[in-house]
């Protein structure tokens, strides 16, 4: 049987998951140059946000009434954290040496996870995560579950949403000439300070939506969930190019594509036999990574117009 | 009557050094002023701290009968202050409507901004021939002339032009200078900041020469022009 079409399908939709948290990484660096390395457990509280929202709900509440409140409840969770880590955390360190911001990310990020692992009731394994009462559908070869179906509808939404928002509107603009020049969009009466915030709330809001999505496509959340899907979202920003959204989308489906060919046809290579599988996806990603930086540094879509003296 | 901009004895310091050491000058409405000088002399640094984009360490700005301390920069463009930069800094990758558009930023009159677009582009044929185009693509003088047009979009009470003339051929150069002598006769109140002494005083109502933070020469533009000293330091003669 031809599995190609199906391996296809789930780098699509492993990579739309990507692309979503991919979003934060890349807005927030594009206008203030910080990784914000706790973007992944922004992802992460989100999933709890949404878990917790399906918890308060009577039994037998329908998935219809339910799927839009938990959306609501992880994007409040996971917005709320990330406005609050720019206000309280890296807005004090604008200014400072590079390395400053950077380490408090990662400490906010260890941080988060601490906090969820020892106060989420029963957050030291898995908390399993409710189904979406619909699917699997089968399409020629390929089997979709419901989870990748949300996953797949959310991701074309929020990211045609993003582009529509950054392209016409006023504020959209704003961000635009924020983050190619951030004292000369002052000069026009941008508020820059709120312009940063708006990105860190965007950057939640996607993160949010793509840690339902992880729950809904893989049944359970966990307070480790954010390291390796943030690790891989930052790999998928730089791979399209850090600072360009629609490189974040681009870089987060060519790593899902990446990740899902390798791991399903790396071994068939003569010699290569052993390093196929799901052990080895993460590792043909970040050599993925490592090759496009090496021959391309600025991303798949990182070009820029010249900017002429 | 005061002044439209009123700068009294303005300090500013970046860490220890002091680049500005205590100024004062003021700018009538409808008058070109120029602060003239070498690299160095505190001009830019006078007209970042004016915009907001710099914090005065001492001194006092009026503007509008308004002191300016404390307020952000993007407040400062609300009540009418616009800054076209040193070295332009227009959107690279923005087009150039765009770029226009975001002078009008804190404009809701959609028709009137339609109007002052248009306006741009009459003084500035090319920018309309590619409002299309990423600014990015624009030589030097392009944008500078962009860069002049989008600060006109705010509808500013006082334009400050930082250094509009600086790498510029020499027939972009006249361009320039007489797209600001129509402005001037417009009615346009503008602080000009150039290095070209020469065609900015043949501009300026008033004139004042900094050097070293301080301004050393204050007259009108014609007796500066005429001016000995002015004559031997800035305009290259001996």
């Amino acid at each position: 049987m031809n599995t190609l079409p199906q391996q296809l399908a789930n780098g699509l939709f492993l990579g739309s998951m990507y692309g979503l948290i991919a979003i934060g990484y890349t807005m927030v660096y594009g206008i203030v140059q910080l990784i914000n390395f706790a973007h992944g457990e922004i992802f992460m509280t989100g999933g709890f946000g949404a878990l917790t929202v399906w918890l308060w709900l009577p039994k037998g509440t329908s998935m219809w009434m339910a799927v839009p409140l938990m959306l609501i409840g992880g994007a409040i969770v996971s917005v709320l954290i990330a406005v609050g880590a720019e206000r309280f955390a890296y807005r004090p360190l604008r200014g400072a040496p590079r390395l400053a911001p950077l380490i408090t990310a990662i400490g906010l990020s260890l941080a988060l996870q601490q906090i969820v692992f020892n106060l989420y009731p029963n957050a030291k394994s898995n908390r399993s995560f409710p189904q979406l009462p619909f699917g699997p559908y089968h399409l020629g070869s390929i089997s979709i579950q419901s989870g990748d179906i949300f996953l797949i509808a959310a991701g074309a939404v929020c990211m045609t949403g993003l582009a529509f928002f950054v392209r016409t509107s006023r504020t959209g603009r704003a961000m635009q000439a924020t983050a190619q020049d951030p004292d000369t969009a002052r000069l026009m009466g941008i508020n820059t300070d709120r312009i940063i915030v708006i990105a860190f709330a965007i950057g939640g809001l996607f993160a949010a939506v793509a840690g339902v999505s992880y729950g809904f496509k893989y049944g359970n959340v966990d307070y480790s969930m954010g390291f390796q899907a943030g690790l891989k979202a930052f790999t998928a920003a730089v791979l399209g190019g850090i600072g360009n959204i629609y490189g974040a989308m681009l870089g987060g489906v060519v790593l899902g594509l990446a990740e899902a060919m390798a791991t399903a046809y790396i071994s068939n290579i003569p010699g290569m036999e052993q390093f196929g599988g799901q052990a080895w996806a993460s590792v043909w990603a970040f050599i993925l990574l490592i090759l496009v930086l090496l021959l391309r540094p600025q991303g798949l879509l990182g070009e820029r117009v010249a900017d002429r003296a | 009557m005061t002044a439209l901009l009123e700068v009294e004895d303005l300090k500013v310091a970046y860490g220890k050094i002091e680049a500005v050491k205590g100024i004062s000058f003021s700018v009538e409405a409808g008058q070109v002023v120029t602060l003239i000088g070498t690299n160095g002399a505190g001009k830019t640094t006078t007209l970042r701290t004016l915009s907001g984009l710099l914090k005065p360490s001492g001194g006092r700005i009026t503007f509008d009968g308004q002191p300016l301390s404390g307020v952000p920069a993007h407040k400062i463009v609300a009540l009418g202050l616009a800054h076209s930069p040193e070295g332009r800094h227009i959107f690279p990758r923005l087009t150039i409507a765009e770029n226009l558009l975001l002078g009008a930023f804190l404009r809701t009159d959609k028709a009137g901004i339609d109007k002052d677009v248009q306006r741009a582009y009459d003084l500035f044929p090319i920018l309309g021939e590619r409002r299309k185009q990423a600014a990015g693509t624009l030589s030097g003088g392009e944008q500078q002339m962009l860069a002049m047009g989008r600060a006109l979009m705010s509808q500013p009470k006082l334009l400050m032009l930082d250094e509009p003339s600086m790498g510029l051929s020499p027939i972009m150069m006249q361009k320039i200078m007489a797209t600001i002598a129509e402005l001037k006769a417009g009615g346009t109140t503008i602080l000009l900041v150039e290095q070209n002494a020469q065609a900015a005083l043949s501009l300026a109502d008033q004139g004042h020469v900094m050097e070293i933070g301080n301004i050393v020469l204050s007259g009108s533009g014609q007796d500066l022009l005429h001016d000995e000293s002015v004559r031997k330091a800035y305009l290259g003669e001996d």
